[in-house]
């Protein structure tokens, strides 16, 4: 086969690495797929459900499993590429542990960080016991109980919108894109788990970007009553019966408004992640002002980078749902197929 | 030779300096409040009069403030100033001694060279001849290194410099002219007579020997007056009227004048007195770590000078008080800026004019509108307690700080009541900082009615912002005491039991609280307490702003990320365990601009108690329920 000699390195082993490793590799050519965890995956395995469907996340997990499962992929695990260099023809990357791999091509696939809500302190995150992050809840889902700290059944839960994500008080001018419908499925889910349950979400604008999703809110509000107010919450705090108090600013109704909850939920944003950082600083790879990979061309060359054979795949260059990082990794597939070939 | 009408550009330029200081003077004075017509008429006649010449003498004359911080620019001002007071002193008595008759005009004195071409050939009058040329020698050194000053900054250990304008060039090139052009008119004339010191003695028949020395005389006669007459006329619209002024602004200090809430006089005279030396523009933050170059107090007050549209300059700065700090005449720039803010925008130079002469003698100044009304804030019963706990807005922010104040009080017994735990108001000081002082009365009164209400003996709060305003701007019988102060209390009262932690940590001065408040020792003497604390390069009144100041609403997150981080570069240079602080917001800024752990000096504390509270789920032990109950 033409490509069986051609080696493509996929640094990154979630969403994005792992389709771009199966449509490589289905087309022949030899491909190492570098992952830090000990499963590639990546965020998706915290993942209960999904929008807009909420179809289980496993689903999708298993598509990309049998994806990997393919004599031409070998993957490493537990490890991370530090550096990628150019040695003629060939492209070089450095890997923890201070082991060298030859490839043809890299596919840098280091996804996000989630925003580390720590670094909201007014909102109380490690300070206050009933204050958890999305991800959080989402395990809470996957283990079948939304509960409290002490383990009683909370009777008001409120989401906070824009955690770390169009705030320019933490860096982070850029919107997440995913969290607001990603609020809106998690709120659905917990009236459907707790129909005696009160939720609210605090938001300040709902961008219900994707297929399906303005219908996922209206339903939301139509069949499950969830109560959606326009603004930002700027504190929390707790009360004598250890509930949190929520301050927010009704800019719908114009006033100030303060409301006890029993859970908090933080709808933490995506961030470069730290890896992904390192990567690129130590490769010279270009970064954004949002701190993610700088792509060749925002229109036309969004997998390409600017080292040659270097490409990128999903949400290292910009927030996106799996829907688009799916189609992102595949189109670096075909950018990474036509370098090879006119090489 | 007393004919000569050479003096008469030095003469014209002399009687109108004169004359309008005087002039100026009077104006001012009589636009003083009367309490401050008083003082100062009172400080004429007493001690402080003595403060002043002795101040004079030591910062107008000898620059000693800028001798201790640079000496080669303490021996330039030395120079120039102390160097030409002293020529003229000596200039005067040589001329009443030596000349015709006693009593002459100052021309005499300044021009005794000309009139007296052949003196001080023998005895006495050689060797005043050559003290005289030993005090143009010093002044010519200081003028040498202003000359490369102005050139080459650096050299003189100068970061930056202001701007000039047209008239301060003009005005620094006659000043330039006037002592070199003295040096050749008195060598040509000593040339031609042969008389002269050792200066102009010797230059002077060198230059004799090959050039008509009798003929060029009189042209340099000529510059030179022309010097002195084009410095002195030019004088009030230049950075260099400071000379005069602040000779004025040293004795109204000293009598106890403040700059207060309002412009005046006073503030006048300050503006004039600023003599744009740059000192500002080197301590600023803004510039150094952000790169903004054009608001800098020598701006703000050369704006002020020059009556334009300053609003935007006003608005854009921390107040963090370093320049004030660094000033080396002493203005008091922060209470200056305040009075700008308050009054809003400045109408133009021009309609301004038309407002002040025309029959309806409109005010000056746009007066602000104010629509804000707290009308909807709830008036909350008081319950009465011995210490009162208010956290501010800021702290409510930081809810670790408000966590670690409430172990702390209950593991010391004290009997408090938390006054805005389920929320509060402001206290005021963001608004007034925003030249809102009305609005901000509204706030105060507010919170003064619940602190007087409540009977405490004690007000604490763990933000520098809410202190700062609670201490100046609130009438009230509680003592008023930062967290870091009462902290301190209440190791010293022995009631607090603390452990010593392992760690390295440095101490960040909030503004407000340091340069704002004074409060430097207490911080220190707690952390000392319970940690290793380690020195940082700028401390105390010289200590570095967060750049996260509430005194700005104009400056661009970017450009206060920058100077976050330069400031958290310079404190965290000894790579301590810990960097701590005493003011909220400052711990969210440092937060998002070092890798290194930051803390609240109350958080510090917290971490050195014996063995942690229980865990109480939020129910402080020591506060009754009954006070809580309400909200």
């Amino acid at each position: 086969m033409k490509g069986a000699s051609k080696h493509v390195i996929v640094a990154g082993g979630g969403v994005a690495g792992m389709e771009a490793a199966g449509s490589l590799a289905e087309m022949g050519y030899r491909v190492t797929l570098i992952e830090k965890g000990q499963d590639p995956g990546g965020h998706l395995l915290q993942w209960h459900a999904l929008f807009p469907d909420r179809r289980p996340a496993e689903e999708v997990r298993g598509y990309l499993r049998k994806r990997l499962n393919h004599e031409n992929i070998s993957v490493i695990t537990s490890t991370v590429v530090e550096k990628i260099r150019h040695h003629g023809h060939d492209v070089i990357v450095n890997l923890s542990g201070g082991t060298e791999e030859r490839a043809d091509a890299v596919i840098v696939a280091t996804g996000f960080d989630l925003f580390d809500a720590h670094r909201k302190e007014e909102y109380g995150y490690g300070i206050y016991d009933n204050v958890i992050t999305a991800a959080e809840l989402e395990e809470m889902f996957s283990m079948g109980k939304v509960a409290k700290a002490d383990g009683t059944l909370p009777s008001r839960v409120g989401f906070v919108h824009c955690v770390g994500s169009r705030d320019e008080k933490v860096s982070n001018n850029h919107c997440s894109k995913v969290c607001c419908v990603t609020a809106v499925k998690q709120a659905i889910e917990v009236r459907k788990m707790l129909p005696a349950c009160e939720v609210f979400c605090f938001y300040m604008d709902m961008r219900m970007y994707g297929p399906y999703y303005e219908e996922l809110y209206r339903e939301s509000q139509e069949v499950h009553n969830i109560n959606y107010i326009r603004g930002k919450v700027s504190e929390a705090s707790v009360n004598i019966s250890n509930r949190l108090v929520i301050k927010v600013e009704d800019t719908l109704a114009g006033r100030p408004l303060k409301m006890e909850v029993d859970l908090m939920v933080l709808m933490v944003g995506m961030e470069m992640s730290k890896q992904g950082a390192g990567l690129a600083v130590a490769s010279g790879l270009e970064t954004g002002v949002n701190r993610f990979l700088e792509t060749g061309d925002h229109h036309y060359g969004n997998n390409v980078s600017r080292m040659k054979g270097v490409f990128y795949a999903g949400t290292c260059t910009a927030p996106m749902n799996i829907t688009d990082t799916i189609s992102h990794a595949r189109a670096a597939v075909t950018e990474t197929v036509r370098y090879l070939n006119g090489r | 030779m007393s004919s000569e009408i050479f003096v008469w550009p030095f003469n014209l330029g002399l009687y109108f300096i004169l004359i309008y200081s005087v002039v100026r003077s009077t104006v001012w004075f009589r636009n003083l409040s009367r309490p401050d017509k008083l003082r100062l008429q009172r400080g004429f006649f007493g001690i402080p009069f003595m403060q002043s010449i002795k101040e004079i003498f030591m910062e107008s004359l000898l620059h000693r403030r800028i001798f201790k911080k640079n000496f080669v620019l303490g021996y330039m001002h030395m120079s120039l100033a102390f160097g030409w007071f002293l020529l003229i002193v000596f200039g005067t008595i040589e001329a009443d001694f030596f000349g015709e008759k006693h009593l002459n005009p100052p021309s005499h004195a300044i021009f005794f060279r000309a009139f007296n071409p052949d003196h001080g050939a023998v005895g006495l009058a050689r060797a005043y001849t050559h003290l005289m040329d030993f005090l143009l020698a010093f002044i010519l050194s200081g003028l040498l290194l202003a000359v490369i000053k102005r050139f080459i900054p650096s050299m003189m250990g100068m970061k930056k410099t202001t701007k000039h304008t047209w008239s301060d060039r003009t005005a620094l090139l006659s000043l330039w002219l006037i002592f070199p052009s003295r040096l050749l008119a008195e060598s040509f004339t000593c040339g031609t007579y042969g008389s002269g010191g050792f200066l102009t003695g010797n230059l002077g028949a060198a230059l004799a020997s090959f050039l008509p020395a009798a003929e060029i005389a009189p042209w340099f006669w000529w510059l030179y007056s022309l010097a002195l007459g084009t410095f002195f006329f030019l004088l009030p619209v230049t950075r260099y009227f400071h000379i005069p002024i602040e000779l004025l602004l040293i004795f109204m200090r000293n009598s106890g004048i403040t700059t207060g809430d309002k412009s005046s006089s006073y503030t006048e005279v300050q503006t004039h007195a600023c003599s744009s030396c740059g000192v500002c523009i080197g301590v600023c933050q803004m510039s150094y770590a952000a790169g903004i170059n054009d608001i800098q107090s020598a701006y703000f007050i050369k704006g002020l000078r020059s009556d334009r549209d300053i609003a935007a300059i006003t608005a854009n700065c921390l107040m963090c008080g370093r320049c004030e700090e660094a000033c080396p005449v002493g203005i008091e720039l922060g209470p200056m800026r305040l009075i700008e803010r308050r009054q809003g925008e400045r109408p133009d130079t021009a309609k301004r004019f038309l407002e002040r002469y025309s029959l309806t003698g409109r005010r000056s100044t746009i007066e602000r509108e104010s629509t804000q009304s707290y009308g909807y804030l709830v008036r909350e019963e008081a319950e009465s307690a011995d210490v009162l706990f208010f956290a501010g807005c800021m702290t409510h922010l930081t809810p670790s700080v408000i966590s670690a104040m409430k172990k702390i009080m209950e593991s010391a017994g004290v009997r408090y009541r938390f006054m805005d735990e389920q929320g509060g108001v402001c206290c005021g000081r963001p608004l007034m900082l925003a030249g809102r002082d009305r609005e901000a009365r509204e706030l105060i009164n507010h919170n003064s009615d619940i602190i007087w209400k409540s009977g405490a003996r004690i007000l604490v709060t763990s933000c520098p912002i809410c202190y700062k305003i609670f201490r100046e701007s609130y009438y009230l019988e509680a003592r008023v005491m930062h967290h870091s102060e009462f902290i301190n209390l209440l190791i010293e009262e022995g009631s607090l039991r603390l452990g010593y932690l392992h760690r390295k940590v440095v101490y960040h001065d909030p503004c407000e609280l340091g340069r704002g408040s004074g409060i430097y020792e207490e911080p220190r003497a707690v952390i000392s307490y319970v940690a290793e604390l380690q020195a940082v390069p700028e401390e105390g009144t010289m200590s570095l702003c967060c750049g996260g100041s509430l005194g700005n609403l104009t400056l661009s997150s970017g450009k206060r990320a920058l100077i976050a981080a330069d400031a958290a570069r310079s404190l965290t240079m000894s790579s301590p365990d810990e960097l701590i602080t005493a003011c909220p917001l400052c711990k969210k800024t440092f937060g998002q601009a070092t890798g290194t752990r930051v803390s609240d000096i109350a958080e510090l504390v917290a971490a050195a108690l014996p063995k942690p509270v229980k865990k109480s789920r939020g129910r402080p032990a020591r506060v009754t329920t009954k006070s809580l109950n309400h909200g």
